[in-house]
C-alpha cells in the first residue's frame, strides 16, 4: 500500500505538498467509501452526501468556536450529529425512490447549506477559521505525519468495517433490495429499516471525514458541503467502481490525480490554460459515464460483487 | 404578491424546459441550468452586436436551441436508456465544462445587461399601485410560455408523439415516427426555453458564472412538488415557490428582529427563506410521495 509509506517518502524528500494532497485523498475516501455503502451496494442514489461533510465540520468548528477544542468531546459528538442528521433525512427521503429520491437527498443538503450560509456567528458565507482539536498527551494533529497517520488509520477501519458491513447478514439484505426489493419485502425482510440504518451508518461515516476535512484546513465553510462537493463524491464513486471495497479508494486517487496532472499538463499547451482543467474534466465524466460502467475496480480485473 | 408571481413565473420558464426534458423524456439533466447560463451569455454578447434588446433576445433562442440540439446529439442522446446515475454523471460532467468554458471565453467577470428602454419604465397596475414594466412583461412571457407548452404537450399530435415517445419508444419507431429527430427537437426546444429564462432574467440579476447551478436545483424542487412529468404540477408548483420565497424575504427579517439582532436577523432571514422551500417540498413528498400533481412512482 503506497499510501503508508507516503509520509516517510514525503519527510525523505521534503515535499510536504503532495502529504497534504495525500491526506485530502485518505479523508475524501473515507467520504467516498461510505457514500459507497449506500451508493454502490444499497443502490441508493444520494446526491447529498457532502452535507456529511458539512455536519461533522461545523460541529467540531462551532465546538471550537466556543472554546472546546477537546476531541474527546467534539468528534462523537459531530458523529452523533451527523447520524442523527442522517437518520432525518433517511426516514422522509427513503419513503420515495428513484428519481424522487435523488432530488430530495438533494434538497435536504441545500438546506443545510443555506442555514450554514446564514449562520453569521460563525462567519456565513465566508467560514471561520478553527484551531485544531486536541488529544493531550495522545496525538498532536498539528504535526502533518501524525495527522496524515491518524486519517490513514481512519480509513483502514472504514474500509474493515465497510468490508464487514457488505458481507454480513445485513449487508446481503441491502444488496439484495438493490436488486429486486420487492423479493427482499416478500422474504419478510423490513427493507425500509434496513435502508435506513445502512443511511445512518453511512452519514456518520461521512460525518467523521467531515471532522477530519475541518481540521485537515482549520477552517469550515457553506462550500464543504456544496452539491458540487456531493457530486465529486459521486463521480468518485462511479470512477472508482460501485458496490467495490476499494473502488472508492482508486475513485479518489485517480479523482486528485487527474485535476493535479491536468493543471500543469495544461499549462504545458498554453501559457494559463491550467486554470481550465474542467474543460477536459468535464467531456471526461461524460465519456465515463457513457462507456466506463464497471470503474478502476473492475479494469484492475478483480471485481467483486 | 406580484413579486412572487414574477418569481414564480420566472421559475417557471426555466421549469417548463426540465418539464420536457426531465419530467416527460425521463432523463435527468443537470446541465439545464448551463443552457439557461449559455441563453443569458449568448443574450449579452448578441445585444452587444446588434445594439437592440430585442433583436439579441431574438437571436439568442436559436442560437440556444441549436446548442441544445448540439447537446442532445453528442451527449443526451446516449443517456436517455441509462439509468439515472449515468445521467447525473454524464450531465454533471457537461455543467464542469460549460461552467469553464464561459470563464474561458467571456471570462471570470460577471456582466449585466440593461433593462431594455422601452421597458425600463413603471406603470400603475392599479390606481396608485406601480410597477417595473420588464418585471410585468416578465410575467406576460411566463404566462404565455405557459400556455403555449401546455397546449403543446397536451393537446397537439407533436405532444401526444411526445408523450407516447416517452413510456415507449419503439412502438412509437415502429408506427414510421422519426423518434430519434423527434426527441433531439424536443430537447432543443427544452433548451430554448432556458436559454429565454436565463436572458429574461438577466436584467433583472446578473450574468455570471454558474448562475445556473443554484436555481437549478430550484427548478428541480418545483417539477417534484409539482409531480415529476406534469405541466400543470410545474406552474402550480413555480408560482408556491415564487410566494414562498418572496414572503419569507419580506416578512422573515421583520419577525426575526423581534428576538434577534437587526444585523443577526438581516442575513439569517434570505437563508430562511431559501430554506422553508424546502421544507415544504419535503412535506408534500411525506404526504404525497408523487409529488401535488404526479401519477408515476
Amino acid at each position: 500500500m503506497g499510501l503508508a509509506v507516503l509520509p516517510l517518502l514525503t519527510e525523505a524528500f521534503d515535499q510536504r505538498y503532495i502529504l497534504s494532497i495525500a491526506t485530502r485523498v485518505v479523508i475524501w475516501s473515507i467520504a467516498a467509501v461510505s457514500l459507497n455503502m449506500i451508493l454502490g451496494y444499497g443502490g441508493m442514489v444520494s446526491f447529498g452526501h457532502a452535507v456529511f461533510f458539512g455536519i461533522g465540520g461545523y460541529t467540531v468548528g462551532i465546538l471550537a468556536h466556543h472554546g472546546t477544542n477537546i476531541g474527546w468531546i467534539q468528534w462523537p459528538l459531530a458523529v452523533l450529529a451527523a447520524a442523527a442528521w442522517a437518520a432525518v433525512v433517511g426516514a422522509l427521503s427513503l419513503r420515495t425512490r428513484g428519481l424522487y429520491f435523488i432530488m430530495i437527498t438533494l434538497a435536504f443538503a441545500q438546506l443545510v447549506f443555506y442555514v450554514s450560509a446564514g449562520l453569521s456567528e460563525y462567519g456565513a458565507d465566508d467560514g471561520l477559521n478553527i484551531s485544531r482539536s486536541r488529544f493531550p498527551g495522545v496525538i498532536d494533529l498539528r504535526d502533518k505525519s501524525s495527522f496524515y497517520w491518524l486519517c490513514f488509520a481512519l480509513l483502514c477501519i472504514t474500509l474493515w468495517f465497510c468490508h464487514r458491513f457488505s458481507n454480513s447478514r445485513f449487508g446481503l439484505v441491502i444488496r439484495g433490495a438493490k436488486s429486486n426489493d420487492l423479493r427482499m419485502t416478500a422474504l419478510g425482510f423490513p427493507v425500509f429499516q434496513y435502508r435506513l440504518v445502512a443511511f445512518v451508518i453511512a452519514g456518520a461515516f461521512g460525518g467523521l471525514a467531515g471532522i477530519l476535512l475541518a481540521n485537515e484546513g482549520a477552517y469550515i465553510s457553506p462550500a464543504m458541503m456544496s452539491w458540487v462537493k456531493s457530486g465529486d463524491l459521486i463521480v468518485i464513486v462511479v470512477l472508482g467502481g460501485m458496490g467495490t471495497l476499494f473502488g472508492p479508494l482508486w475513485g479518489t486517487i485517480a479523482f486528485f490525480v487527474v485535476e493535479e496532472s491536468l493543471k500543469p499538463l495544461m499549462d504545458l499547451i498554453g501559457h494559463g490554460w491550467g486554470e481550465y482543467w474542467q474543460i477536459v474534466f468535464g467531456p471526461m465524466l461524460v465519456l465515463i459515464a457513457l462507456y466506463a460502467r464497471g470503474g478502476i475496480d473492475s479494469l484492475l480485473g478483480r471485481r467483486r460483487g | 404578491m406580484l413579486n412572487g408571481l414574477q418569481l414564480g413565473l420566472l421559475m417557471f420558464l426555466l421549469a417548463a424546459g426540465l418539464t420536457l426534458t426531465f419530467g416527460i423524456m425521463d432523463l435527468v439533466n443537470l446541465a439545464h441550468g448551463s443552457l439557461y447560463m449559455m441563453g443569458a451569455y449568448f443574450a449579452w454578447t448578441l445585444i452587444g452586436w446588434t445594439d437592440s434588446f430585442v433583436l439579441g433576445a431574438l437571436l439568442a433562442l436559436p442560437a440556444a436551441f441549436l446548442l441544445g440540439i448540439v447537446v442532445e446529439m453528442v451527449v443526451a442522446r446516449r443517456l436517455y436508456a441509462r439509468d439515472h446515475l449515468d445521467q447525473v454523471l454524464a450531465t454533471f460532467g457537461l455543467i464542469l465544462f460549460f461552467n469553464e468554458l464561459v470563464r474561458a471565453v467571456w471570462g471570470p467577470a460577471g456582466q449585466s445587461i440593461a433593462v431594455p428602454p422601452f421597458l425600463a419604465h413603471t406603470i400603475e397596475i392599479m390606481p396608485g399601485m406601480l410597477y417595473p414594466a420588464y418585471r410585468f412583461a416578465l410575467i406576460v412571457v411566463g404566462a404565455a410560455v405557459a400556455i403555449i407548452l401546455a397546449w403543446l404537450v397536451a393537446r397537439t399530435r407533436v405532444g401526444m408523439l411526445i408523450r407516447a415517445g416517452a413510456s415507449n419508444r419503439r412502438m412509437i419507431a415502429a408506427l414510421g415516427i422519426n423518434i430519434e429527430l423527434l426527441f433531439t427537437l424536443v430537447f432543443g426546444l427544452g433548451a430554448a426555453f432556458a436559454g429565454l429564462a436565463g436572458l429574461m432574467a438577466a436584467p433583472i440579476s446578473s450574468v455570471k458564472i454558474g448562475m445556473g447551478d443554484d436555481i437549478l436545483i430550484l427548478a428541480f424542487v418545483i417539477i417534484v412538488i409539482g409531480g415529476i412529468g406534469s405541466i400543470k404540477g410545474a406552474f402550480v408548483a413555480a408560482l408556491v415557490v415564487g410566494q414562498i420565497d418572496i414572503v419569507g424575504r419580506a416578512f422573515l427579517p421583520d419577525l426575526l428582529k423581534t428576538f434577534l439582532s437587526a444585523n443577526a436577523a438581516s442575513t439569517a432571514a434570505p437563508a430562511i427563506s431559501q430554506v422553508l422551500v424546502y421544507i415544504v417540498m419535503a412535506g408534500v413528498l411525506v404526504w404525497r410521495p408523487t409529488g401535488l400533481f404526479g401519477q408515476r412512482s
